[in-house]
């Protein structure tokens, strides 16, 4: 199965973007083809030296595929990624959207 | 040149309050410009996005005019991308929902949505290749 998860939030606002990442990794555990895409404030975490570092690097850890959103990364001023985390765009998200087989949730 | 393909998509935000909103006109126009049909179900707030009398205002802070501001509505978002669709020889299928127009008084929008029902969303869903839900907070 294929999986995507959109988080459009941050865990500086609300600690239920902890348990939307743990959600996501034990979906991907599972065997499923799994990708997250980081959008609006959900990219915050993705900046390289934010204390949330972890929650990123724990997803790429369970082979999730992390991407940012270009436009979200430049309205924050984010110009240095975590390592594995992959740019990306609403014409990518659209894509995979339309992988067949695939299931989105938005967080 | 079209895909074939076609997205639903959820929205109930309403217009200025969320970051939603504009993600999700990004990508219903990201998706058009791909030659993709686009199904649009508004819901709650969302059926605000689409009304005939939003104006634009100036700035007294800034000390901007109207004109100067440029202050962008969500009503001429959301019928550029009815011109896109039909420049790009694709269907967008803008649905209010009704029971949300009512309580809203929301009745009076620009031309290309239309009214629906909870139902639209469910017979849309079945026979997109794509659904997407953005849930409000």
């Amino acid at each position: 199965m294929k999986y995507l998860f959109i988080e459009s939030r941050d865990p500086f606002e609300s600690v239920d973007s902890k348990y939307f990442s743990e959600l996501v990794q034990g979906v991907s555990r599972r065997g499923n083809d799994t990708t997250i895409f980081l959008v609006q404030n959900g990219v915050l975490s993705a900046r390289k030296g934010s204390k949330h570092n972890e929650l990123i690097r724990t997803l790429i850890q369970n082979k999730v595929e992390v991407l940012a959103d270009r436009f979200s990364l430049r309205e924050r001023a984010i110009s240095s990624l975590i390592e594995g985390v992959k740019v990306s765009d609403v014409d990518q998200l659209v894509e995979v959207l339309f992988a067949p087989g695939t299931k989105a949730v938005w967080h | 040149m079209t895909s074939g393909k076609t997205l639903t998509i959820a929205i109930m935000d309403a217009p200025y309050e969320s970051a939603n909103s504009t993600t999700a006109l990004r990508i219903i126009h990201a998706a058009l410009k791909k030659g993709h049909n686009v199904n649009v179900f508004a819901y709650e707030g969302a059926v605000n996005l689409t009304m005939k009398a939003q104006q634009p205002h100036a700035n007294p802070v800034k000390g901007t005019s109207v004109e100067e501001e440029q202050h962008p509505t969500t009503k001429d978002w959301v019928a550029s991308l009815f011109q896109l669709a039909s420049k790009k020889g694709v269907n967008l299928d803008w649905v209010n929902c009704g029971l949300c127009v009512d309580e809203r008084g929301a009745g009076e929008w620009i031309g290309g949505p239309r009214r629906g029902g909870p139902k639209d969303l469910l017979d849309a869903s079945l026979a997109s290749d794509a659904t997407l839900v953005i849930p409000t907070k």
